[in-house]
């Protein structure tokens, strides 16, 4: 096992450069990250404009300007953004804000997205099975930024005025000026958290409900499902420890995969809400045509889906043993 | 329950039951006329999976109001008496018969804006599908039937397309684009350019299988080439996988195009968007909820409707999961 | 519940001289039937109409008697044996009785079908690949299905059950076997675990579901025996279901032909193979290979297929595919009759007149409708092909 992991991560290098070089190329081709500062009025002097050119490499060759990129990279430096600033300086807090939105969302919509389809399936062809399905396809077919904006504008505030008092919080990920520790401001951040965390949960929960209903179905109309029940097993123990822990496999994978579109999700949901996170570097990074910030997106989500992916197949094998011996 | 004979156009069974020519019920004829009743009408292939969508009435109904969508996108803003440029000189006035979806502050046509929009969405939307289906079928094609080097290359290649994040390039590459003349159809082939990934994966999985089938061997053994074997052998049978992901490719396009327009990398103003007008709408769901919902009800009822066509189209694909009337 | 309208011919008959299944089987069977199915029907309702996969079947089985059931897919036999165990999907409508031991299990409600299944009744089912859960050790599997009736069994004294079970139905090294997953396992050796788990309550009933079909035909003989071991072991009757005579013959006691959800033949495996009275079960040994026919220099196969069971039309099923077939034959199902022996059913109009063939006639099915019909492989007999699964072996 140990060895496969290790395999996977060096596979995972040259993906990570190629898609370094990828991204770098586009961004640098982009456009001028300098010309908000010429076009400024009165315009610099040109020395000022050489200096900033200088400082950011841009007078030097592209190839030259990966190469100095990756290097720095390698030494745990991320260069600078245009205006100067190390890209390093706000990384650690917009991810911890990014992270913690994407995994409480995931963790949510993965349970609901079981509970849902599972019921789905036993319920097979049921009114309550039709309900989750055109619910299902409805959350499948909203745009991420409408249902967030909805909940924002519509639900969360009519629900606020009707209460009296802010109870979730419709912008920003934690009230400006806050004092004390992480956990004295446990229940801001909750508050901050309840509707970016629906609204990215519910897209996902959408197709994975799809997906392990069908994969419960699967199950359900197996041979070995109906030996079970054959034996005298109880109905809720075939459905839980024969049909569940079996259906549940394929979703691991599922879940891996749509990690990545998750935290383009991500990006969406931090707009709609105003949030100070990753997704916010992201958008800020390709307006201002900073490869810097851009690659540092890239390198900071590329790793975390490589690493998501790889607990995933480790999840996997542990879950079914066809892989884990094969 | 209706459980009364049908007309004698019994196809597929239950569970057990192969599949049943329907023309074979005797007629009052002498014994001895045995070849005569086994000259089954053995209905078409195409004939049954059209009997089998048109018997899913949330599909058919979906199809109907698409068409109809899609008319209305494509010419509706060409009848329509106000242009989406034009200044009515009604300000921010709610829905009423002159302006069926009212205006917005500077005196445009809701309406208008909203024709203008869904044309951009379903002409990048069908473009997209068209470009991302040919190219994934092409790949998936060559990858599953020559294997070997070429896959493993292209399936790597496919594996680094999935392991970006796709928003963090799209979103590169649409601001590189969106601004120019004629961007819409730049930000389709940027769209084109990673929806192909999946489609390849799954022609991929079909030639595979399909490749080992004894019917593929005998056409080989009578000396059919590959060309022959790839069109006439192979791709018919995957027909069913590839039409259904290209639904799922509609419905991806225009939620990931009206997301880019939304975050500010698609399509540019002057022109508009149905993402575009959602993201001007945001702010004021409040007090002019009509900016807000218009649009996105549109995006809502193209997607919801692409996705239970496709889902009307898996079902007719794939005769094993034949829906018992509950 | 109202019964379809096909099944209600076989009551049309109850009058006349000859009894009908229903009563016949009840009489030779005695009061001591282990196992007794009366009139049992099955409906499935579909997109296309409803599906009459069982329309009437009786039988009764005696204690440690081995019953053959046979007959094409989709004609209802492993539908009726899903019925029995009450593992039918929801959807299914099933009417008529089965009594095991006398007591009524059709409508018996979940909770108490469940002390039914595996400790009285068990079940193998056809495909060994796909019958035991992949996540699971197969020891497990099985200690599983004991502690299911015996919860005062430990699992150390279950496991250990297992491991036994596991040596008598030929698994070598049981004991360290016992913790591998089924993909660790060949078709045959899985079927055997599948046999241990149908063994492991001492069952009184064990079904079958073609429990061959799906292994090489050298491993066939292999689970037949194992079968049989198991029955010695637990006493239990056994009703064995295949599409293959051969399989049936070496094996059972009594044979039941089924066709369209019917039973169309019903009696000793003798009175079946050497004195047909049913052209379908004819057809069934004409399309099997024989050694002792010297003169019969080709398979015959049965042309056609079977009938869709959605929109059966009046008459006969088998009509459109029949030699014998004349005008009574569209119009009128046959009810399933004694023939010339004492416990020897048939359904078919014509059984007086094959009564007066001895043996298999020959030639019922001709050669020129065999050529016919492309897809079935017609293949010479004539000493060379000796048939493994044939009704020798």
């Amino acid at each position: 096992m140990l060895a496969f992991v290790v395999r996977r991560l060096i596979v995972s290098v040259p993906v990570l450069i190629l898609s370094s070089i990828l991204v770098f190329a586009l961004v640098a081709f982009s456009g001028d990250p300098l010309g908000d500062l010429k076009a400024k009025n009165p315009p610099p002097s040109p020395a000022v404009i050489h200096a900033r050119e200088h400082l950011l490499n841009l007078d030097k060759p592209i190839v030259t300007r990966y190469g100095i990129w990756l290097g720095n990279l390698v030494r745990g430096d991320m260069g600078r953004t245009i205006a100067g600033t190390d890209v390093r300086s706000d990384l650690a807090r917009r991810l911890l804000v990014t992270a913690r939105m994407v995994i409480l969302a995931m963790i949510f919509a993965i349970i609901l997205a079981v509970i849902v389809g599972v019921i789905s399936a036993v319920r097979q062809y049921t009114a309550l099975d039709y309900t989750f399905t055109f619910a299902g396809f409805l959350f499948l077919s909203m745009p991420v930024f409408w249902l967030g904006a909805l909940l924002k504008e519509i639900l969360a505030i009519k629900f606020n005025d009707a209460v009296g008092r802010t109870v979730v919080y419709t912008v920003g990920d934690s009230t400006p000026g806050l004092t004390g520790g992480f956990f004295g401001n446990l229940g801001n951040y909750a508050a901050h958290l309840v509707l970016p965390t629906i609204t990215l949960a519910a897209i996902s929960f959408a197709s994975w409900s799809r997906f392990q209903r069908s994969s419960m179905l699967d199950v359900l109309n197996s041979d070995y499902v109906r030996l079970a029940r054959a034996k005298g097993l109880s109905k809720s123990r075939v459905m839980v420890r024969h049909a569940l822990r079996t259906a549940l496999i394929p979703l691991v994978t599922v879940v891996a995969i749509d990690f990545g579109a998750i935290l383009g999700g991500a990006v969406i949901t931090e707009r709609v809400f105003a949030w100070h996170g990753m997704g916010e570097l992201l958008i800020t990074g390709i307006t201002s045509k900073d490869t810097n910030v851009v690659l540092a997106w890239l390198m900071v989500s590329a790793v975390a889906v490589i690493g998501f992916n790889l607990i995933a197949d480790v999840l996997y094998a542990y879950l079914d043993p066809r892989i884990r011996h094969g | 329950m209706a459980s009364g004979p049908t007309t004698g156009t019994s196809t597929t069974g239950g569970p057990d039951l192969v599949e049943t020519p329907g023309g074979a019920q005797p007629g009052p004829k002498p014994a001895g006329v045995v070849e005569r009743e086994f000259t089954v009408a053995v209905r078409s292939q195409r004939q049954m999976i059209l009997r089998r969508f048109l018997n899913h009435r949330l599909a058919v109904a979906s199809l109907i109001i698409f068409i109809a969508l899609l008319m209305g996108s494509l010419i509706g803003g060409r009848l329509w008496h106000y242009g989406f440029a034009d200044r009515t000189g009604d300000y921010s006035q709610p829905p009423s018969l002159k302006h069926p979806m009212g205006t917005d502050d500077i005196g445009h046509d809701v309406m208008a804006l909203v024709f203008r929009g869904a044309q951009k969405s379903v002409q990048i939307a069908l473009l997209v599908a068209l470009l991302s289906t040919t190219i994934g079928t092409l790949v998936g094609a060559v990858a599953g039937f020559y294997r070997g080097r070429a896959d493993a290359l292209l399936m790597r290649f496919v594996d680094l397309v999935l392991t970006v994040p796709s928003l963090a390039i799209l979103a590169v590459l649409a601001s590189v684009v969106g601004s120019k003349a004629g961007g819409w159809f730049f930000v389709a082939i940027v769209l084109a350019g990673i929806t192909w990934a999946p489609i390849s994966r799954v022609v991929r999985g079909v030639f595979l299988s399909l490749r080992e089938k004894e019917y593929v061997e005998a056409a080989r053994a009578l000396g059919a080439n590959d060309r022959r074997i790839i069109f006439r052998h192979l791709l018919p049978n995957a027909l069913g996988a590839i039409i259904v992901n290209a639904t799922i490719v509609v419905a991806v396009a225009i939620l990931t195009e009206t997301a880019l327009s939304y975050l500010g990398v698609g399509v540019q103003r002057p022109d508009t968007s149905l993402g575009l007008l959602i993201s001007d709408g945001q702010g004021a769901a409040q007090t002019r909820p009509w900016l807000f919902y218009f649009p996105g009800l549109v995006i809502i009822l193209i997607a919801l409707t692409v996705n239970f066509i496709g889902d009307g189209l898996r079902d007719a694909f794939d005769p094993t999961q034949t829906r018992v009337r509950a | 519940m109202s019964r379809p309208l096909t099944s209600a011919t076989a009551d049309a008959h109850g009058g006349t001289a000859a009894p009908t299944a229903a009563t016949a089987v009840g009489h030779e069977a005695g009061g001591d039937a282990v196992l007794r199915v009366t009139d049992l029907t099955v409906d499935f309702p579909t997109d296309d109409g409803v599906v009459h996969a069982v329309r009437g079947v009786s039988y009764a089985l005696s204690p440690r008697e081995v019953l053959g059931i046979v007959g094409e897919s989709g004609s209802g036999k492993s539908v009726t044996s899903l019925a029995i165990i009450g593992l039918l999907p929801k959807t299914a409508r099933i009417t008529g009785s089965v009594r095991f031991r006398g007591e009524e299990l059709i409508g018996l409600p979940d909770k108490d079908m469940r002390k039914v299944r595996g400790e009285q009744i068990a079940m193998i089912f056809q495909d060994p690949m796909t019958s035991l859960n992949p996540v699971y050790p197969i020891g497990w599997q099985i200690a599983e299905g004991i502690r299911a009736h015996h919860r005062d069994v430990s699992r150390a004294a279950a496991r250990d059950r297992a491991v036994d079970l596991l040596a008598l139905v030929g698994i070598p090294h049981p004991k360290e076997r016992a913790a591998n997953y089924p993909h660790e396992f060949s078709g045959g050796m899985r079927q055997r675990v599948v046999i241990a788990l149908a063994m492991a309550n001492d069952p009184d009933v064990i079904i079958a579901d073609e429990p061959t079909t799906a292994l090489d035909v050298t491993v066939q003989a292999q689970i037949l025996e194992t079968l049989q071991k198991a029955q010695q072991e637990t006493s239990a009757a056994i009703v064995l279901i295949t599409h293959d005579l051969g399989v049936v013959a070496g094996v059972a006691d009594r044979v039941l032909v089924m066709y369209a959800g019917k039973p169309v033949e019903l009696g000793s495996v003798d009175d079946v193979y050497y004195r047909p009275r049913m052209p379908y079960s004819i057809g069934l040994l004409g399309s099997l290979p024989r050694l002792d026919a010297v003169d019969q220099d080709r398979l015959t196969p049965i042309a056609g297929a079977p009938p869709s069971l959605i929109n059966l039309p009046p008459g006969c099923p088998f009509s459109p595919r029949c030699p014998l077939r004349q005008g009574v034959c569209d119009d009128e199902e046959p009810a399933l009759r004694q023939t010339d022996g004492q416990a020897h059913y048939a359904a078919c109009h014509f059984s007086h007149t094959l009564e007066s063939e001895d043996g298999v006639p020959e030639g019922l099915f001709s050669a020129t409708s065999a050529d016919f019909s492309g897809p079935i492989a017609i293949m010479p007999t004539t000493g060379a092909a000796a048939p493994t699964e044939g009704p020798q072996s």
